[in-house]
């Protein structure tokens, strides 16, 4: 058993003796920019987050988040405005910063011809955790990552999912304060990615750590404390989903309907509502739709093909916010093409 | 500073750790000087005669084998950094607390270790090749081989800090440090070559690691008469000055030691 003593805990990493206090921000960002060319990607922006929070920038592919997330974590010099990390300066104090975050890229970073121990070594080492820390917490970590049967085996045998938790694992190894997860499920199965997020949150819990992460997944990001819903290098909202989501003005009633623009007007004159129209179904939001409901369709005019119910979710608060779903969004429609374009023998369609 | 220290040897275990799993590459990189040593002495000997008094083909080309296996062990700390960022792994080295400077210094001593380990295994191999050897003269390669391979991880990892493909770096290796080897007097003596290939031969400085090699086989071997002599089969000779083992190491060392520099810069610059 792997055994949790406090003492040993702040020995392992001396930076740990600065930690900012509970008013203190764990991360603060003021008005950070970054440009590639003439493309400007991170068009200023503000943020805090507290110590021991979950903490999620959403949004499409493009919108600027691993950008946003490679100058927290000191690997993109921001081109205006700063930021500190754990009470660091990303620009001016690089090693500091470096030595208090752990970091899961999007991209797999795992040497795959060395065992999981190996990577994991080589990371302490590199880190400087003291012998006797490094060994205990490799059995922790890889225990808790139901990876420690598999400890001896090259990387490259390991599966997508197991890849993935042993790169967080590796991640927290030197006990960092803040955990930053640049898409950590990307291109995984629900089942596995449903695995990681409990993992995220059970760490959370044990280790006291401050979790920064990106994702275009609504239902992950409905795990977080709080995000910031990020759109072209903008923030577009901050707080709390729940929050963000009431702010819609209660439940999605659709209603599938013979003809939309009558259905339309006739919703905004009666009920003083704006439904959008898409395709045969129009939308809106109301408060308490179950007694909304059938109050509507005792008196409507316009034929009612279907209904539907649902709480909002952060798709729709996207939508809200820029007129746009993330789910199809033109950056992700591009990178598909792009990924079929490289695809040997499949240019002449491409074109 | 301890930083500084700590990178090296971080990053050279993991090079150690490589080669000794990549069981391919074990056997290639300890196969390849073998197979030359063999196939061109087989092949040879009975074509080219005696190159001096008592220096046969043989002998005058192993040292040059084995000053061939330490350049192309350490050119290829400048591929493992290439294959580093291809799998993403050095992003891991980039945003941990090590040095650069410590991280190129490691990747130079890890392929020195292997360079080394490489010659050490040549010579374990010289009774099989009727090479003699003594006590002295392995105590003397060693310094040698290190200073060799260290300058020329140097020129291997200012390449591939700048290279992004694999395929770009075995390009480089195939066009440039394979025709350099061969130029570098591995298989012939420089001084005694027409005058184009003896100009590039002194101009390219693998000829002075090479010679500072072979000097330490064959120094002993050869008489002062026939140093003295106008193509002596060992030393370099440059305006009519023949160098010397300390000559040839230095010059070969202060231009690694540039190259290093030039590589620590180049990965400083990145991200």
């Amino acid at each position: 058993m792997a055994s949790r003593e406090a003492p040993e805990r702040s020995e392992a990493v001396n930076h740990k003796q600065k930690t900012p206090s509970a008013s203190e921000p764990v991360i603060a960002a003021r008005e950070l920019s970054r440009s590639f060319g003439r493309t400007q990607a991170v068009k200023g922006v503000s943020f805090t987050v507290d110590e021991g929070e979950v903490f999620g920038f959403l949004g499409p592919n493009g919108a600027g988040k691993t950008t946003t997330i490679s100058m927290l974590c000191t690997l993109l010099a921001p081109s205006a405005g700063r930021a500190t990390v754990a009470g660091h300066d990303v620009i001016s104090e690089r090693a500091e910063v470096r030595r208090s975050i752990g970091l899961v890229f999007q991209d797999p970073t795992l040497d795959e011809y060395l065992t999981a121990v190996q990577n994991l070594r080589f990371h302490a080492y590199a880190y400087g955790v003291p012998k006797r820390v490094r060994e205990e917490r490799i059995h922790e970590l890889l225990t808790l990552m139901e990876l420690w049967d598999r400890r001896d085996s090259s990387v490259r045998e390991y599966s997508g999912g197991m890849k993935r938790r042993l790169e967080i694992a590796r991640g927290l190894l030197h006990h960092p304060h803040i955990l930053f997860l640049d898409e950590p499920t990307l291109g995984l199965d629900p089942q596995t990615r449903h695995r990681i997020w409990k993992y995220v949150l059970d760490l959370r819990e044990r280790e006291a750590l401050t979790i920064f992460l990106t994702t275009h997944y609504m239902d992950e990001a409905e795990n977080c404390d709080r995000i910031a819903i990020i759109d072209e290098g903008e923030i577009v909202a901050l707080d709390r989903p729940e929050v963000l989501k009431d702010a819609l003005g209660g439940d999605v009633v659709t209603l599938r309907v013979e003809e939309g623009d009558a259905a339309v007007a006739e919703i905004s004159a009666r009920y003083g509502l704006s439904a959008s129209l898409e395709a045969d179904t129009i939308s809106f939001n109301v408060p308490r739709a179950e007694e909304f409901l059938p109050e509507l369709m005792r008196s409507f005019s316009s034929k009612i093909l279907a209904v539907g119910i649902r709480r909002p979710t952060l798709d729709d608060v996207f939508l809200s916010l820029t007129g746009r779903s993330i789910r199809v969004d033109r950056s992700t429609t591009n990178q598909q093409l792009r990924r079929y374009v490289n695809t040997p023998g499949m240019k002449a369609q491409a074109n | 500073m301890a930083g500084s220290v700590r990178g090296i040897w971080v990053i050279a275990y993991r090079e150690l750790l490589r080669f000794v799993r990549e069981r391919s590459r074990l056997a290639s990189t300890l196969g390849m000087p073998i197979i030359f040593m063999i196939v061109f002495s087989e092949g040879l000997k009975r074509q080219i005669g005696v190159l001096a008094a008592g220096v046969d083909f043989v002998k005058f080309m192993y040292p040059g084998i084995i000053a061939m296996s330490v350049f192309i062990n350490a050119i290829f700390s400048g591929l493992s950094v290439v294959w580093d960022r291809e799998i993403g792994f050095l992003k891991e080295v980039l945003v941990s607390p090590l040095s650069r400077s410590g991280v190129v210094l490691g990747k130079a001593l890890g392929a020195s270790v292997i360079a080394l380990f490489q010659a050490l295994v040549m010579l374990a191999l010289a009774p099989l090749f009727g090479i003699s050897l003594s006590l002295e003269i392995v105590l003397e390669l060693i310094p040698i081989v290190l200073v060799l391979s260290l300058s020329l991880a140097g020129f291997g990892l200012l390449i591939g800090s700048r290279m992004r493909s694999q395929q770009g770096f075995q390009v480089l290796i195939q066009m440039v440090v394979f025709p350099l080897t061969f130029l570098a007097g591995v298989f012939f003596p420089v001084n005694n070559v027409p005058r184009w290939m003896e100009i590039v031969s002194k101009l390219n400085p693998l000829t002075y690691g090479v010679d500072a090699i072979r000097r330490i086989f064959l120094a002993d071997e050869i008489s002062a008469g026939a140093l003295a002599s106008s193509h002596p089969i060992i030393g370099v000779t440059v305006f009519g000055h023949t160098t010397t083992t300390l000559e040839d190491v230095a010059l070969v060392g202060v231009l690694g030691a540039a190259l290093l520099m030039g590589a620590i810069f180049s990965f400083n610059r990145q991200v």
